[in-house]
């Protein structure tokens, strides 16, 4: 479900024992953000949040638990493809995850078009869950592989979920954080603006905003992200890539190699 | 008693042009056997219901100009992109798009089942997709204060289309957990179903499978198409052909590409 565009241009092929690659440390950065919740689950199109979870589940040994939506085996859901909107919109969710075609600085994001709607220059898939999920899982976690201008934009041109609601609206859910191939940003609800929390290492304060569209508040000195240690690549690498290609076949193979 | 059809051809007749036609998600078993008959045949103007999302039938039914609407959640082949000829029918506006979000059209079908004008859902409100969707309405809810609700009034689908692993002969449909296959077809003013297999017996004896059957009498036409979601998968049973779907993804990138699909993996298989 909810979830865009592929993302694009991240896998790399080559493979060092031990060094990190890029979805790893994503995947390690969001697994953080995931904290102590009993249940998360995951929608399509998104390996890296994928990899997150199932990495949260395997250090807490089984827990949380976890929902991959086009899992047969990392899915517990009898009730077709409703029941997991029906938990959700009874709080049985805790942490969930979206991407944009564009996402903008008051956490609006974009899966549907850019242009005249009947008749855009720019199509998306659609907006899938996105419009009941976001409002009412407390912890979601925007993410976009392609941290650029053109996907983080001053104003998306089509809200398919927006980053906040009017006080009289049903909302106990809504964004935390936005994670993308530079840096983490943290979302403050009540302003309904960014932070800008660290930067990936390789990446500069200075790169994140000579790419970012939107305006967001930056700390003086801006920390770098933690790699993830030995023992979480070893996990991710053994006991995550087996488990990930199940739904990710072409993704984990070109990341992991044949598992 | 659902009619136990010869071909595929002959369980499709009651998916003539105009019609609504709703079709599920990948993961549910979508009857490409079944879609590919429908192109042979060049049925026409479908308004193409897809609970909630869809990848290759509905951009496979758009390329060959069977689709005038299409109403889902989403299309996209997943690891292999964007659905192409979805994506160029839309920019070129050649097909009417109605954009959901997936509870919303399960909720849809559920006001359906239930006989009910309509069902409310949270979430929604200050989304753009309703202010392209008149036909949903925001009301204040009557047991609140203050408290906006949308409303989704109840899709009944002229027919519904899927596939299944096994039936019957008297018209039992093994479902297994893709309860929303049920829903479809309570909703539905008839169903069509392909199916991997006829079985001998009753699946409705077995209360193990008697819980994930959906039973004939919900159910008009039934076929066997064999390996029936290919290229796609019908989990616990196949898995999608990957190499066959890069194909699709690289060929259908343009018009030319697309044809020649079309030309050897749908009509092409008539001959066969």
């Amino acid at each position: 479900m909810p979830v865009a565009p592929r993302d694009e241009g991240l896998v790399n092929t080559v493979s060092p024992s031990t060094a990190c690659r890029d979805e790893e440390l994503l995947a390690d950065v969001i697994t953080r953000l995931i904290g102590d919740v009993r249940h998360i689950a995951v929608g399509n199109a998104s390996p890296i949040p994928a990899m997150a979870a199932l990495l949260a589940r395997e250090r807490g040994r089984g827990m949380p638990y976890v929902s991959l939506l086009q899992s047969r085996k990392h899915n517990f859901f009898t009730d077709g493809g409703r029941e997991l909107f029906d938990c959700a919109g009874q709080g049985r969710i805790d942490v969930f995850f979206l991407s944009g075609g564009e996402i903008d600085g008051e956490g609006n994001i974009n899966l549907v078009s850019i242009g005249d709607y009947n008749k855009p220059r720019v199509r998306f898939p659609g907006s899938f869950g996105s419009a009941h999920l976001y409002y009412v899982v407390p912890k979601v976690v925007l993410f976009r592989t392609e941290h650029s201008r053109r996907t983080l934009v001053p104003r998306v041109g089509f809200i398919s979920a927006p980053g906040g609601s009017p006080a009289n609206v049903y909302r106990p859910g809504g964004p935390i954080a936005l994670v993308t191939n530079r840096c983490l940003f943290r979302f403050d609800r009540e302003r309904r603006r960014f932070m800008l929390e660290s930067v990936h290492p390789g990446h500069t304060a200075q790169e994140v905003a000579d790419n970012t569209g939107f305006a967001y508040d930056s700390p003086n000195s801006v920390p770098t992200t933690p790699a993830p240690s030995e023992a979480t690549l070893a996990m991710l690498r053994q006991d995550i890539a087996p488990q990930l290609a199940e739904v990710y076949p072409q993704f984990t193979a070109a990341l992991f190699g044949a598992t | 008693m659902p009619a136990i059809a010869e071909t595929v051809d002959e369980a499709l007749a009651p998916i003539g042009d105009g019609i609504m036609l709703a079709v599920p998600r990948e993961v549910a078993g979508v009857p490409m056997e079944a879609t590919r008959a429908l192109i042979r045949r060049g049925v026409k103007d479908l308004h193409l219901v897809a609970l909630p999302t869809s990848s290759l039938q509905a951009d496979l039914l758009i390329g060959a100009g069977c689709v005038g609407v299409l109403e889902t959640s989403a299309v996209s082949l997943g690891e292999f992109g964007p659905a192409p000829r979805f994506t160029a029918a839309i920019k070129a506006a050649t097909i009417r798009m109605m954009d959901a979000t997936c509870p919303a059209l399960h909720a849809a079908f559920q006001a359906a089942e239930k006989g009910v004008p309509f069902m409310p859902l949270r979430g929604i409100i200050g989304s753009d997709i309703l202010v392209h969707r008149p036909d949903w309405r925001v009301i204040d809810n009557p047991f609140g204060e203050d408290d906006p609700i949308v409303l989704l009034p109840a899709l009944h689908p002229d027919v519904v289309l899927m596939h299944a692993p096994m039936a019957d002969r008297a018209g039992n449909v093994w479902i297994g957990r893709q309860r929303e296959l049920a829903t479809m077809a309570h909703a539905g003013k008839k169903t069509v179903v392909t199916v991997e297999k006829i079985v001998d017996g009753n699946l409705l004896d077995d209360p193990v499978l008697a819980a994930g059957t959906l039973p004939g009498f919900y159910v008009d036409t039934i076929a066997v198409a064999e390996n029936g979601c290919w290229p796609l998968g019908l989990p616990d049973h196949y898995a999608a052909d990957l190499a066959h779907m890069g194909e699709y993804a690289r060929l259908a990138a343009n018009p030319e590409g697309f044809a020649r699909y079309l030309e050897q993996h749908v009509h092409a298989r008539r001959a066969a």
